[in-house]
């Protein structure tokens, strides 16, 4: 059994904003990317409206992680080495917070160069068509896969109770963070759709979100699984955690019933804000409860 | 560093100097209802704590074998394989010349990633100043060639500061002289390399790590070796993912439109 004698380190409310617009930001980038490479003419509009929600979120994420800094005048310190005669750049790649600020750089200027072409007075075609444009998109679905999933490592790289005795919360992260994108961008599609645009695309993002809920289920019970043999079940669903985990688990129904053809429950307009209050709310009863 | 709990009083002057010698002024003082403690925890503001483990028995003892209580003037350990070394993004936590763990104030940006790792709630986070703190081993009397303040200050020299290998001979001879004396129980603490590689400050324990709040050999791991299991998770989801998002956005249904064209790019 795992034993812990830490402090917390009072990650709270702008964390979990971070971990929850990260997710998003990573998600949606991904899916455009995957929405611009089906090749169907009626994607380019979902396409586009995914590429648009990156760069706003990645702005908040740098707002809120550096405001969460003890000195936010100092954030700076994560990427250059400020120690005296020391020099040069800060990188640790066994540190996920070290990997993740760079991650997060980077993946600012993919989200931003993404978003400037699918501003709707962008030229068209713009930069990132042809192959150098599919390159910079899948360059930047591949940054946006490991921001929407580094969160959970970084809090398994630690030595916190329930963080520190689980290998899960990365995947967690990454197939929650996809699954809230999905719905996030088939409910903008829809909205587009009943403004005239073509309605097949938001169809198959639902389905797509049905997918995502699926894997998240999967490791929701790997998660489970991980800290009970750990023997810190106990502090994970304690209290009102268990219930916060168990309206979780609600909120996934709409994007499951969407695989078993039970549409009605999504089409009723609340399913894709269900699923997104679903992944805030998992990030939360991750970040807060082993703190407490 | 070597602290002899067994020759420990709970006098508190070690909590005293560390404050004195350090300027810190101390949390607001609250009524705890534990024993004889009022400092509670290592934190900002408390650099040396003196732990008071209440191990009265329930039942009556005899003569000699009875055991009251447990004193522990508890320290930031300053590991060989420290864990908030290991995973300070800015390079402000530093091994100094004197192999002591050190955080630099004006690099630290109080991300707090090194509370989250200490194995041992050394480190603590003042609001005020926005920083991480911990024991820094008196670094400036250090440099002066002076002892640190905690063990200049211990009048049953239950602290004693010195090079570590007449540490080690002193703490080896002192737990033989306990354990001859009956005390099973007694055990060095952080003497090896198999708590963090060593301890710059390690302690003699009359009973098991457990009890006085310390992570034992196989609880004491380095943060970083989550790394492989956390990221092979992340790969785990993605493949699974990625093959799911290709599935459900190249199939088209028959609510869709049939009569598009595929192949065009975007």
């Amino acid at each position: 059994m795992a034993e812990h004698f830490v402090h917390p380190p009072h990650w709270e409310a702008y964390i979990v904003t971070y971990f929850f617009a990260a997710g998003l930001a990573g998600g949606c980038y991904v899916l455009a990317t995957l929405l611009s490479l089906t090749g169907y003419p009626e994607d380019r509009e979902p396409a586009r409206l995914g590429f648009l929600v990156p760069f706003p979120l990645v702005l908040l994420c740098a707002l809120v992680l550096t405001l969460d800094l003890g000195r936010p005048w100092l954030f700076w310190h994560m990427l250059v080495n400020a120690t005296p005669g020391a020099g040069g750049l800060n990188f640790k790649y066994w540190s996920p917070m070290s990997v993740g600020a760079w991650a997060l750089l980077l993946f600012g200027v993919f989200s931003f160069v993404s978003f400037l072409g699918a501003l709707p007075w962008a030229r068209r075609p713009g930069p990132l068509a042809g192959t150098a444009g599919r390159a910079w998109m899948i360059a930047g679905a591949l940054l946006g896969l490991y921001i929407a999933s580094y969160t959970g490592v970084l809090l398994s790289v630690s030595n916190q109770p329930v963080w520190s005795d689980t290998w899960t919360l990365g995947g967690l992260f990454l197939a929650s963070g996809l699954s809230g994108s999905a719905a996030l961008l088939a409910w903008l599609v829809r909205r587009r759709a009943a403004a005239g645009s073509p309605a097949t695309s938001w169809q198959r993002l639902l389905t797509a979100d049905g997918y995502f809920a699926l894997i998240e289920l999967l490791f929701i019970v790997l998660f489970f699984v991980s800290v009970g043999f750990a023997g810190t079940l106990g502090v994970a669903v304690r209290g009102a955690w268990l219930v916060a985990w168990i309206l979780v688990l609600a909120s996934l129904v709409p994007a499951l019933a969407e695989l078993g053809g039970r549409r009605g429950l999504v089409h009723a307009g609340s399913g894709p804000l269900l699923v997104l209050a679903g992944v805030l709310l998992m990030r939360i009863a991750v970040v807060i409860s082993a703190q407490m | 560093m070597f602290t002899d709990t067994s020759i420990c009083i709970g006098c508190k002057a070690c909590e005293v100097a560390c404050k004195e010698w350090n300027q810190l002024p101390g949390n607001e003082p609250e009524y705890r209802n534990d024993s004889f403690d009022n400092t509670g925890e290592l934190d900002a503001q408390n650099w040396r704590h003196v732990k008071f483990i209440d191990r009265v028995p329930e039942a009556p003892m005899t003569t000699g074998n009875g055991q009251a209580w447990l004193l522990m003037s508890d320290i930031c350990k300053h590991c060989q394989h420290a864990s908030c070394m290991e995973v300070c993004p800015t390079n402000a936590i530093i091994r100094t010349e004197f192999d002591t763990v050190y955080i630099q104030p004006d690099v630290c940006n109080g991300c707090r990633d090194c509370i989250a790792a200490c194995p041992y709630g050394a480190i603590g986070f003042n609001p005020k100043d926005g920083l991480a703190h911990k024991c820094t081993f008196c670094y400036d009397r250090l440099q002066a060639n002076m002892p640190p303040a905690c063990a200049k200050a211990c009048p049953t020299q239950s602290i004693t500061f010195g090079p570590l290998r007449e540490l080690h001979k002193k703490a080896d001879e002192r737990v033989a002289t306990l354990r001859a004396q009956g005390y099973d129980q007694a055990q060095l603490y952080g003497r090896d390399a198999s708590v963090y590689g060593g301890l710059n400050a390690f302690f003699l324990l009359m009973a098991e790590p457990e009890v006085y709040g310390l992570p034992n050999a196989r609880n004491a791991v380095l943060p970083r070796r989550n790394n492989r299991g956390g990221y092979l998770g992340v790969l785990v989801s993605a493949a699974l993912a990625m093959v799911a998002g290709i599935v459900a956005l190249r199939r088209r249904g028959s609510d869709t439109l049939q009569d598009t064209t595929p192949g065009e790019g975007s």
